[in-house]
C-alpha cells in the first residue's frame, strides 16, 4: 500500500529492496523496504550533494 | 570473488551493474550506505573490491577514505572520486594537465565574484562545486543578474556556497557530449540534446550516439589520465570549433546510453571491477 494515499502499488516481479517506484494513484516516489509482501516508505527527497 | 556494491537507492544502473557482475561470476553484496557503520579499528575483509555507487557524494568520499585507509580496493578509488566530485578540483587538474577547459575563475565574496564576472564577460555560468544533474546551475546574462545571484548565494550560509565557481558560457549547438571512459579507454559517447542551455539527461535532454573521433578519444584519454582513470563519464562542450572538457563524473549514470550506443556499458564496468578485485587478491597474497 502507498503510505501517502493508501492505494495498492503494483511492482515488477524483479523489483529489489532499495528500489524506488512511483505510486500510479498519487505520484509519490516510494522506496521498497520489503519484498513478499512488498512494503513501501516515502522515498527521501533529493539532497544537495546527490549526483554522479 | 566477492564484490560489495555500496549504494543508497537501487537505480536502474545498480541493478544492471549487479546483474553484469553476477554474469562475470562475482558474488555481489549490496551495502546500503544508510546502514553502514565503519568502525575504523575493524577493517572490512568480506569483499575483494567495493564498487562505490552512493547517491551522496559526501558519504561516498567519507566511505572511500576509510576503505582506502584499510587497504580495501575500490572502484573508483578515493583519489579519482575526490577529484571528480569537486568541480574546482577537477578543473584545476584538467588545466594543470594542459587540457582545454572553459575559462574558469573562483572567488570567495560577492564583491570579488563580481570582479571575476566582469573579467570573464557575460553571459557566464555559475556552478556549485559539488552536486550534479544540473542542479543550482545559473547562467548570468548581465551585471544586474550577477549582483542579485551573488548576494543570494552569499546568504545561503553554507561554507561551500561561499565559493563562487564561475565559467565562461560556451555557445554550444543545443547539445553537449558525454563520453564513457573505462580504464582510460573511451568506450562510447553520446550527444545530449536540449533546447534548454542545461543539456543534462536528468533535466530531460534526449540522447543520440556520438562517434568517438580521434580528437574526442585523445581528449577523453587525457582527461581520464588527469584525474587518475577508472570508470568515468567525461562531459565536453563544443564551442566555436573547440572541444572543451567541462566535467568528469566518477559515479556515472548510463541507462540512457546503452541502447543509443549499442555498447554494454555495465558489462564493461563489471569487467573493470572484476579485474580490480583480481589485482587486489594478488596484492594481498603477495
Amino acid at each position: 500500500m502507498c503510505p501517502e494515499c493508501d492505494a495498492s502499488v503494483a511492482v515488477h516481479s524483479n523489483v529489489e529492496r532499495g528500489e524506488v517506484v512511483q505510486c500510479r494513484e498519487c505520484g509519490a516516489e516510494l522506496e521498497v523496504i520489503a519484498l513478499a509482501p512488498a512494503r513501501f516508505v516515502l522515498a527521501p527527497p533529493e539532497e544537495e550533494d546527490w549526483g554522479e | 570473488m566477492r564484490v560489495g556494491l555500496l549504494c543508497s537507492r537501487v537505480r536502474v544502473e545498480e541493478k544492471l551493474l549487479g546483474e553484469a557482475l553476477s554474469r562475470c561470476g562475482a558474488l555481489v553484496d549490496r551495502i546500503d550506505d544508510r546502514d553502514v557503520v565503519l568502525d575504523l579499528g575493524r577493517p572490512w575483509r568480506d569483499w575483494d573490491v567495493v564498487l562505490e555507487r552512493s547517491l551522496s557524494q559526501t558519504r561516498a568520499i567519507a566511505a572511500l577514505r576509510v576503505l582506502d585507509a584499510w587497504g580495501v580496493a575500490s572502484v573508483n578509488t578515493l583519489t579519482v572520486t575526490a577529484l571528480c566530485n569537486d568541480k574546482l578540483a577537477t578543473t584545476a587538474a584538467l588545466q594543470a594537465a594542459g587540457i582545454a577547459v572553459p575559462r574558469t575563475a573562483v572567488a570567495f565574496t560577492p564583491e570579488s565574484a563580481l570582479l571575476a564576472a566582469e573579467q570573464i564577460g557575460y553571459p557566464l555560468v555559475m556552478k556549485p562545486i559539488t552536486g550534479s544533474w544540473g542542479r543550482l546551475l545559473a547562467r548570468i546574462n548581465d551585471r544586474d543578474a550577477a549582483e542579485a545571484l551573488f548576494e543570494h548565494k552569499a546568504s545561503l550560509g553554507s561554507p561551500e556556497q561561499s565559493i563562487f565557481y564561475l565559467q565562461e558560457h560556451c555557445d554550444k549547438p543545443s547539445r553537449d557530449i558525454r563520453a564513457f571512459s573505462i580504464d582510460g579507454e573511451t568506450i562510447c559517447a553520446i550527444y545530449r540534446y536540449s533546447d534548454h542551455w542545461i543539456t543534462n539527461t536528468a533535466r530531460g535532454a534526449s540522447t543520440r550516439e556520438c562517434p568517438v573521433t580521434d580528437e574526442l578519444d585523445a581528449l577523453c584519454r587525457a582527461a581520464a589520465a588527469a584525474v587518475g582513470a577508472g570508470v568515468l563519464a567525461v562531459d565536453l562542450l563544443e564551442d566555436a570549433g573547440r572541444l572543451l572538457v567541462s566535467e568528469v563524473n566518477a559515479t556515472m549514470e548510463f541507462r540512457n546510453s546503452i541502447d543509443v550506443t549499442g555498447v554494454d556499458i555495465p558489462a564493461r564496468v563489471a569487467a573493470f571491477v572484476v579485474a580490480a578485485a583480481r589485482d587486489s587478491r594478488v596484492a594481498v597474497e603477495a
